[in-house]
């Protein structure tokens, strides 16, 4: 039925998409691959090609053996806490309250900002203060509020620094995984919750045995998502704390700045990038593998 | 009696996450609002006694005593920089999207997955290509190159937008017009894009503030600061040893405005763009 010529109309109009996207996505992958076995370690570039040596060098480097274990930490407690707090929320939220509207909105304006606004908010909200000062920042309201035993380091302290760091980015992104159980949650047909209660189960088994299954795509996507956000941290870290201590707020996004733009390091910032790379799409083809299969 | 004590306590935990949510926008509300004689840090929970925007002044214009730049300049890099590169890509996703729902083709498919995948990208893994083709365009360290930059990364996500919205527009319809002899323009024209306001709602202000909030793009493509993009404006501004707390949070909060205000009119759009940026519909 088609008028002859139209067939490749539509193919023509995508076609600068295509080629932008071919270049400056996988044609760019690819020179950044290339660039990484080279021995381009000055200003000027140098494309003597070297092997996997700075991948070798790269993963002797403590600085970026303490980055994957901060980047694990840090994905551990900030994926965990979202679907967690996410959860409880949208629960919640769901039973009908009064003012629906203004909870839902107040956990989800985080969302709308800048990591580097959050980033220099939660600098100085997480400022340990010093002798001449005294408390500031949350350690000060817990002294208001007479919870001296939270107080602590927070970034400053080489333990625990990038759990601060996780704590501004969990404030930042927990009102998004509310929104999303929120959604999936009302989803689920009523009928089935109150076939269920007719039947006498407890609420308790109603959560567990209809709404959790139901709500289990989502956690799934979820996890994808705030697992590649965790991957590729950095403007927060930028902005909150820098590297830290001992590298202790120290991730491999920073790591790769510094060597590439600071340190003029082009083959090993390269490594660094095709590792993240690499650490990302463990995670996201398999998930774009199925939800293309599902469709075709 | 024990339904309401459980709503109670439904209430009281809402309200204990509320306050998590609130307050750094309270501190940077009140911090922002106090005069200079009255922000030491130890008071920083303190309400202000009175009304004073010299730290939003010294924000924006930044000081020449103090010897530092303020925001106003960047501020206006970015208004210049986010509205082009938001409305190109979005008729980019626009047609885009058309295509691959209305028009699919033996491997549109796979050219959809192909595309999706630049959205989920470090943007490390192509960067420094990247800066050696702005310089080679010589575009290198300026507004329009980074407006190139936005407009080709946000291809991904705005095609998805589209593609997900344009899914939910009959396909007869489009079939019918084939048939009655409509071409491939002439069905966008008329039909396509008279009903894609919902969807250009949504995709322009998920690109807007993500153009906005961008940072690594603006930090690596712009370093100079005359043409510098206002979030990196703000962190050498926070970075600086010389400018005072309540100013820096002041400037964040100048940096924040934009798409806080666009979130608080716009919000339904801004949570459809949410949730169809990940997990598709």
């Amino acid at each position: 039925m088609q008028i002859k010529g139209d067939k490749w109309t539509p193919i023509l109009f995508i076609t600068p998409s295509v080629v932008a996207i071919g270049i400056f996505i996988y044609g760019f992958i690819g020179w950044t691959s290339f660039i990484s076995f080279t021995k381009w370690n000055n200003v000027l570039p140098d494309y003597t090609l070297v092997g996997f040596k700075n991948y070798r060098k790269l993963f002797a480097n403590m600085r970026f053996q303490i980055d994957l274990h901060n980047t694990l930490v840090f994905t551990v407690i900030f994926v965990v806490s979202c679907l967690l707090i996410g959860l409880l929320l949208a629960v919640l939220i769901d039973q009908r309250i009064k003012g629906e509207g203004i909870f839902r909105n107040l956990f989800l304006l985080p969302m709308s900002v800048s990591f580097i606004v959050s980033g220099v908010i939660w600098h100085w909200l997480f400022n340990p203060g010093s002798i001449q000062l005294g408390n500031i920042g949350v350690n000060q309201l817990f002294e208001k509020l007479g919870l001296n035993f939270l107080s602590s380091g927070w970034y400053t302290d080489p333990k625990i620094g990038i759990i601060a760091v996780a704590i501004a980015a969990v404030w930042q992104f927990s009102g998004y995984t509310m929104a999303l159980y929120l959604a999936g949650l009302r989803g689920i047909p009523l009928e089935l919750r109150e076939a269920a209660a007719i039947d006498g189960a407890s609420q308790w088994k109603i959560f567990y045995y209809i709404t959790l299954p139901f709500l289990r795509p989502i956690t799934f996507g979820a996890i994808i998502i705030l697992g590649h956000i965790s991957l590729k941290i950095f403007d927060l870290v930028v902005a909150m704390t820098g590297s830290g201590p001992a590298f202790s707020c120290d991730v491999p996004a920073l790591f790769m700045y510094d060597t590439t733009f600071r340190g003029n390091h082009f083959a090993q910032g390269a490594s660094i990038a095709i590792i993240l790379l690499l650490l990302v799409s463990l995670l996201i083809i398999p998930y774009l593998i199925t939800t293309f299969r599902k469709e075709a | 009696m024990k339904i309401s004590a459980i709503r109670l306590l439904i209430y009281i935990i809402l309200v204990i996450f509320i306050i998590f949510y609130i307050i750094p926008m309270y501190i940077m509300l009140v911090t922002g609002m106090k005069s200079f004689s009255e922000v030491g840090l130890s008071t920083m929970w303190n309400l202000p006694r009175s009304l004073n925007f010299e730290s939003f002044r010294t924000a924006w214009l930044g000081s020449a005593k103090g010897g530092f730049r303020g925001l106003s300049g960047s501020f206006f890099n970015s208004v210049l920089l986010v509205i082009p590169a938001t409305i190109i890509s979005a008729l980019f996703g626009s047609l885009n999207g058309y295509v691959l729902t209305k028009w699919r083709f033996r491997g549109s498919d796979l050219i959809f997955t192909m595309i999706l995948f630049g959205m989920f990208i470090p943007y490390q893994s192509i960067i420094i290509p990247l800066v050696l083709t702005l310089q080679r365009l010589h575009v290198y360290g300026t507004i329009p190159g980074l407006i190139l930059v936005h407009v080709i990364y946000g291809i991904p996500i705005s095609t998805l937008i589209f593609r997900n919205y344009y899914i939910t527009v009959p396909t007869e319809m489009v079939e019918a017009s084939k048939i009655d002899g409509a071409n491939f323009l002439g069905i966008y024209r008329w039909i396509i894009f008279p009903l894609s306001t919902p969807g250009f709602a949504v995709a322009m202000i998920w690109q807007f503030t993500s153009i906005w909030n961008d940072f690594l793009f603006g930090l690596i493509v712009t370093p100079n600061p005359a043409s510098q993009p206002i979030t990196v404006a703000l962190n050498n501004l926070a970075g600086s040893y010389i400018v005072q707390w309540n100013v820096q949070i002041a400037g964040a909060l100048l940096t924040a405005l934009p798409p806080i205000l666009i979130y608080v009119f716009l919000g339904k759009f801004f949570l459809r763009g949410l949730l169809q940026g990940s997990l598709k519909g």
